[in-house]
C-alpha cells in the first residue's frame, strides 16, 4: 500500500510544478520571437576557436615514445598476438593457428558446459558452427581473441576497482563520474588520441575497447558489494572475522551473482566495439563490415553484422548460465563426466592440429554468400515500396516537430536558454539539478560548440522521447508476457550488437541523408535497453501486489498505470536515463549519416589535423549534454519520489 | 542420458575413423616465393576502392614477383601517416593532397620521404546526377545555380538550396565557395562517403534533384555518370586565403610517400612503389572489378596484371 499513499503525495504535487513549467516556457518562446538571432554564438564548419587551435597544437605533447605507454603497449600486444596465434591465425611456421576450428568448438563448448549446463554447450556449438558456415570463421576468431583479451584485461582492472569503490563511500562517488564520462565520451573522440600513445593495431585496439567495456565491471561490482545485506558483515565482524576474511568468506561470495553479471555486461560492451575498432586497424569481423559498407553492400556486411549477433548471443547466454548455476561441490558422478568431456576435447584438439579437414573451416557449404544475397534483396525490395512513404514520414516529422524545437534552442541567445534550462532544473530536481545544469551549460559555452550542441540537443531530445515511448510500451508488454518476452529477447539483443554501420545504409535510403535518419538509427539503437529495463522492472513488481488491484476489480489498463508503473518506478527511471546515454552514443553514427552538428565535428576531427581540437572539444561536449541531462533527470526523480539514488550503469540484466 | 552418451562415443569412433583418413595439416606447403630478400611489407590501404585497387596490384605484384609477405592494414589517410613514424605503415600509395600532413611527417618529424606520383589524376568538385545534366543543360555553369536553388531545397536546408558535403576526411571549402560567390545554398554535412554514393543513387533513380561534393576518380562512376558543374576556374594562388576562396579546386596529382625506415632498407618492395604508376582508366578497370563484379582484390589484380604485363615488368626494372 505504499505505493498508493506516494501516489497521492505525487498527485498533490505535480500540477503546482507543470504550472510553473508551463508557464516558463510561454515564457521562454515569448523571448525567442524578440530575440531571435541575437548571441547565437555561430560557428562555420571548417571554423575554429583559440581553444581548439590550442588543443590541436598540443596534441603532441604526450604521446609515443614515453617508456610507460611502450611498456604497455607491449605488454598488450604480445597477449593479443598470442590468443590470435592460438586460434586465428597461421603461426608458429604452420599454415594454420594452433587450434583449428574442431578444438576451438570442443574447448568453448566444454567450457559452456561446466561452467553454465549442457543446453549453453550445445548452443556453443551451434553458434561457432553457424559462423563458420558463414564462411567467416578466420575474421570470427580474430574478433574472439581481441574481445578475450580486451574483457581478460578490463577485469583485471575492473573488479579490483569495483571492489574498492564498494568498500568506499568517497572512491565511489569518483568512479561514479569516472564511469559516466567514460561512457558518455564517444569512442571516436578517445580513438586518434589512443593511436597516439600506443600506435595502431590490435594493441590500441585492445586498450581502446578495454576503456569502453570496464565500466560496466566496476560499477557492478562496486553495486554487487554494496547490496550485501549489513547483517552478514557485521554477523562476520562478531565472529571476529578481519577485513580481508569478511572480503573473501562474505562480501565477494555474496555478491558473486551480480559481478558475473557485470562480467556479461562488458563482455557486450566490447563486442559492440568491435566495427569502431576496425578503424585503427583491429582485426575480424569489424573490417569486413568497414569494407562492405565502402560499396555499399549492405548483404556482406550484414552477413558479417550476423556472425557478431551470433558470438554475442553466445557468450551472453553461457555467462547468464555460469552466473546462475549454483555455488556447490561438483558431485562424483559430475566430476567423472567432466573429466571424461576433457579427454574428448584433448582428442578433437589432436584432430585440429593434425588433419587438414578440422583445421581450417570447410567451405563446401558457404551460407554467408547466401544469407547475404537475400539481405540485399529484401533490402532493396522494402527501399522500394517504402521510400516514398518515408520520405513523407521525415518531412513532416522534421518540419513539424525538428525544426521549431531546434529554431527555438538554436535561435535564442545562449544566454536565455542557459536561464530557461537552469529554471526548468530547478523546478524540477530543487538545487541539486540546477547547480551542475548552470556548471555544463557554462562549460559548453565554453567549448565554443554552443550552436552545434543546440542542434545536437534538439535531436538528441527528440530521439530519447521516441525511445522511452516505444521502450515502455514493448517493456510493460514483455513484463506482463512471458512468452513475448522469449520471443523479443533474442531481437533485442541483435538490436544491440548488431553494428549500427550495416543498417546505416538501408536508413539512408529510406530517409536520405538527414537528422533524421540520425534519429531513427538512434531510436534503434537504444530502445532494446530500455525495453529490457523496464520489462524487468514489471516482472519484479510483488505477485501479491498485482493479485490485490485485480482481486478489487481493476481493469488491466489501471493495473498497469497505477500499480505496475508507480512500483516500477526506480527501473523506469533508470530505463529513460539509459535510454539517453545510448541515444548520446549514437551522436557520432548520426553524425556519419547527415546529423552535422557535434557528430559530425568528432568524426571529422578524427579525420583531419587541424579539426583535431575541435572534435576534442565536441566530444566533451556531448559528455556534458550527457552529465547535464543525467543529473537533471536523477534529481527530478529524487524528488518526485523518495527513493535511493538510481543506480545506474549500463546494466541491462533481468 | 546414457544413450546420449553412447550415441556421442559411437559419434566421437566415426569421427575418429573418418578423420584419420583426411590429409595431414603442412604436407601441402607452398613452396616459398622468389627467393629475394623482402620480408615483411606494410601497405596501408586507405578506405575507397580506387585505393584498394592501387594495393592489389601493388600486393600482388610484390607477393608473386618478389616474395614479400605483405600485410594490408586498413586505415584512415591521417592514421596511416602516423604509422610511418612507428614502422607500423611502410607505404602509402595515393595521396590526396595533405600538405599539412607532408609538412609534419616529412619536414619536420622526417620519418616519411616522397616516392613520386601514382600518375592517377585528381578531381574534386561539385555533380550533379546524370539525369539533370541533361534536363537543365545550363545547370553546369555555377552562374545558374541560383536559378535552380528552389529545387534543390529539402528538410535539412532552411529554405536555401541543399549542397550536399561528404566525407570528413576531406578539407573542403565549400562554406567560403557559396559565401563568396553569393550562391542562395546551404552546405549540408552527409558526414560520409556512404551517404553521399546512396544519395546520389536514389536521386538518380527517383529524379530527386542533388548538388553534391564528389571526386574522381571513384569506383561509383562506373555506375553512374556523375556530371561536373563547373566554378570559376582555379588559377595558382587563388586558394591561398581560406575564406576568400572564390574558385574551383585545384587538380590534384596523387603521389606516393613511404617511411623513411622502408626507403632505407634496400628492400625490393620499395623500389616498386616507387615505380609503380598507372592511369586513371587501369585504376578504374580495377576498381570496377572489385565493387561491380565483386571479385577479391586479388584477383581483381591477377586478372589485370595478365593484360598488362608490359607494364608490370617496366615496374620491376624488368624491361
Amino acid at each position: 500500500m505504499a505505493a498508493v499513499t506516494s501516489d497521492a503525495e505525487v498527485e498533490v504535487r505535480r500540477p503546482r510544478r507543470s504550472v510553473v513549467v508551463g508557464v516558463l516556457l510561454v515564457v521562454w518562446v515569448a523571448a525567442y520571437f524578440v530575440l531571435r538571432g541575437v548571441d547565437t554564438l555561430v560557428l562555420g564548419g571548417q571554423e575554429t576557436t583559440p581553444l581548439h587551435r590550442w588543443l590541436t597544437e598540443h596534441r603532441d605533447d604526450v604521446g609515443q615514445g614515453n617508456a610507460v605507454f611502450d611498456a604497455i603497449r607491449f605488454v598488450v600486444d604480445q597477449f593479443v598476438v598470442l590468443l590470435q596465434n592460438v586460434i586465428a591465425q597461421p603461426s608458429f611456421d604452420r599454415p594454420v593457428p594452433v587450434i583449428g576450428w574442431l578444438g576451438v568448438v570442443a574447448i568453448s563448448a566444454y567450457c559452456a558446459w561446466a561452467f553454465g549446463n549442457w543446453k549453453v554447450a550445445v548452443l556453443t556449438a551451434a553458434g561457432l558452427g553457424f559462423v563458420g558456415l558463414q564462411g567467416l570463421w578466420q575474421e570470427s576468431m580474430d574478433t574472439l581473441a581481441l574481445t578475450i583479451a580486451a574483457v581478460l584485461l578490463s577485469l583485471l582492472i575492473a573488479i579490483p576497482l569495483g571492489i574498492w569503490a564498494g568498500l568506499s563511500n568517497r572512491a565511489f562517488r569518483v568512479a561514479t563520474l569516472v564511469l559516466d564520462l567514460m561512457q558518455t565520451l564517444p569512442t571516436f573522440v578517445y580513438l586518434a588520441p589512443l593511436t597516439l600513445f600506443f600506435a595502431i593495431g590490435p594493441a590500441a585496439a585492445t586498450i581502446a575497447t578495454l576503456i569502453y567495456a570496464a565500466p560496466p565491471a566496476v560499477r557492478l561490482t562496486a553495486h554487487a558489494i554494496r547490496s550485501v545485506p549489513s547483517e552478514s558483515v557485521e554477523a562476520a565482524r562478531s565472529l571476529g572475522s578481519t577485513g580481508g576474511q569478511t572480503l573473501l568468506k562474505v562480501l565477494l561470495p555474496m555478491s558473486r551473482s551480480t559481478v558475473v553479471v557485470g562480467i556479461n555486461q562488458t563482455i557486450m560492451a566490447a563486442l559492440s566495439m568491435v566495427t569502431v575498432a576496425a578503424l585503427i586497424d583491429a582485426p575480424g569481423l569489424g573490417q569486413t563490415v568497414l569494407k562492405a559498407l565502402q560499396t555499399l553492400d549492405v548483404g556482406v556486411a550484414f552477413n558479417a553484422g550476423l556472425a557478431i549477433v551470433v558470438i554475442a548471443i553466445v557468450l551472453d547466454r553461457v555467462t547468464t548460465a555460469a552466473g546462475d548455476r549454483p555455488w556447490r561441490t561438483a558431485s562424483v558422478r559430475r566430476k567423472v563426466l567432466l573429466g571424461a568431456g576433457g579427454v574428448g576435447v584433448l582428442i578433437a584438439v589432436w584432430f585440429s592440429r593434425t588433419y587438414v579437414w578440422a583445421a581450417e573451416f570447410p567451405t563446401d557449404v558457404n551460407i554467408g554468400s547466401r544469407i547475404a544475397k537475400v539481405v540485399a534483396d529484401v533490402t532493396l525490395w522494402v527501399q522500394d515500396t517504402f521510400g516514398g512513404f518515408t520520405y513523407g514520414l521525415r518531412d513532416v516529422v522534421t518540419e513539424g516537430v525538428l525544426n521549431p524545437f531546434q529554431a527555438l534552442l538554436t535561435g535564442s541567445p545562449w544566454w536565455l536558454v542557459s536561464v530557461v534550462v537552469v529554471a526548468l532544473a530547478a523546478v524540477l530536481g530543487g538545487w541539486r539539478g540546477a547547480a551542475p545544469a548552470a556548471v555544463c551549460l557554462a562549460l559548453l559555452v565554453a567549448t565554443g560548440l554552443w550552436q552545434d550542441s543546440m542542434v545536437t540537443l534538439a535531436s538528441t531530445l527528440l530521439a530519447t522521447v521516441v525511445v522511452v515511448a516505444v521502450g515502455l510500451a514493448l517493456g510493460v508488454w514483455a513484463g506482463r508476457n512471458r512468452r513475448v518476452d522469449a520471443w523479443i529477447r533474442p531481437v533485442l539483443d541483435a538490436g544491440q550488437t548488431m553494428p549500427p554501420f550495416v543498417y546505416l545504409v538501408p536508413f539512408l535510403a529510406l530517409f536520405g541523408t538527414s537528422r533524421f535518419t540520425a534519429i531513427a538509427a538512434a531510436v534503434v539503437f537504444a530502445v532494446p535497453v530500455t525495453t529490457k529495463i523496464v520489462a524487468d522492472g514489471i516482472r519484479a513488481v510483488p505477485v501479491a501486489t498485482v493479485e490485490a488491484a485485480n482481486s478489487v476489480g481493476s481493469s488491466t489498463w489501471q493495473v498497469i498505470s497505477k500499480v505496475q508503473l508507480p512500483v516500477a518506478r526506480r527501473a523506469i527511471t533508470l530505463a529513460v536515463n539509459q535510454g539517453l546515454i545510448y541515444v548520446l552514443s549514437m551522436v557520432v553514427v548520426g553524425g556519419l549519416v547527415g546529423a552535422g552538428a557535434l557528430g559530425y565535428d568528432v568524426a571529422a576531427g578524427f579525420a583531419q589535423s587541424e579539426l583535431y581540437g575541435k572534435g576534442l572539444a565536441a566530444g566533451l561536449a556531448i559528455v556534458l549534454l550527457g552529465v547535464l541531462l543525467d543529473r537533471v533527470t536523477q534529481a527530478a526523480s529524487r524528488r518526485t519520489q523518495d527513493f535511493p539514488q538510481a543506480f545506474h550503469s549500463r546494466g541491462d540484466k533481468r | 542420458v546414457k544413450k546420449l552418451r553412447y550415441a556421442g562415443v559411437l559419434t566421437a569412433v566415426a569421427l575418429a575413423l573418418a578423420g584419420c583418413g583426411g590429409e595431414k595439416v603442412g604436407s601441402d606447403e607452398p613452396a616459398a616465393g622468389g627467393g629475394k630478400d623482402c620480408g615483411t611489407f606494410n601497405l596501408a590501404v586507405n578506405p575507397w576502392v580506387g585505393y584498394e585497387a592501387n594495393a592489389a596490384v601493388v600486393s600482388y605484384v610484390a607477393t608473386k614477383d618478389l616474395g614479400c609477405k605483405v600485410v594490408k592494414k586498413e586505415l584512415k589517410e591521417e592514421i596511416s601517416w602516423q604509422g610511418f613514424g612507428t614502422g607500423e605503415v611502410d607505404a602509402v600509395l595515393e595521396n590526396w593532397g595533405h600538405e599539412d600532413l607532408k609538412k609534419k611527417y616529412i619536414e619536420t618529424d622526417k620519418v616519411a620521404v616522397a616516392a613520386g606520383s601514382t600518375g592517377v589524376k585528381g578531381v574534386i568538385g561539385w555533380y550533379v546526377p546524370p539525369w539533370m545534366a541533361e534536363k537543365y543543360p545550363d545547370i553546369t555553369d555555377w552562374k545558374n545555380l541560383n536559378k535552380y536553388a528552389a529545387q534543390f531545397k529539402t528538410s535539412e536546408s532552411g529554405g536555401k538550396g541543399q549542397l550536399l558535403d561528404g566525407d570528413p576526411s576531406y578539407v573542403t571549402n565549400d562554406e567560403a565557395l557559396v559565401k563568396n560567390l553569393n550562391l542562395n545554398y546551404k552546405v549540408v554535412q552527409s558526414g560520409s562517403e556512404t551517404a553521399l554514393i546512396q544519395a546520389f543513387r536514389d536521386a538518380e533513380k527517383n529524379k530527386r534533384p542533388l548538388l553534391a561534393y564528389f571526386y574522381e576518380p571513384q569506383w561509383f562512376f562506373n555506375e553512374l555518370k556523375l556530371v561536373k558543374v563547373n566554378l570559376p576556374e582555379y588559377t595558382a594562388g587563388c586558394d591561398a586565403d581560406p575564406a576568400k576562396i572564390a574558385c574551383d579546386y585545384p587538380p590534384y596529382d596523387l603521389d606516393k610517400v613511404v617511411s623513411k625506415k622502408f626507403a632505407d632498407s634496400g628492400s625490393p618492395a620499395y623500389d616498386l612503389v616507387k615505380n609503380f604508376q598507372w592511369t586513371n582508366e587501369d585504376q578504374n578497370a580495377v576498381a570496377r572489378m572489385i565493387a561491380v563484379d565483386k571479385l577479391t582484390p586479388d584477383q581483381a589484380a591477377e586478372k589485370w596484371v595478365k593484360d598488362n604485363q608490359p607494364k608490370v615488368d617496366s615496374w620491376l626494372g624488368k624491361s
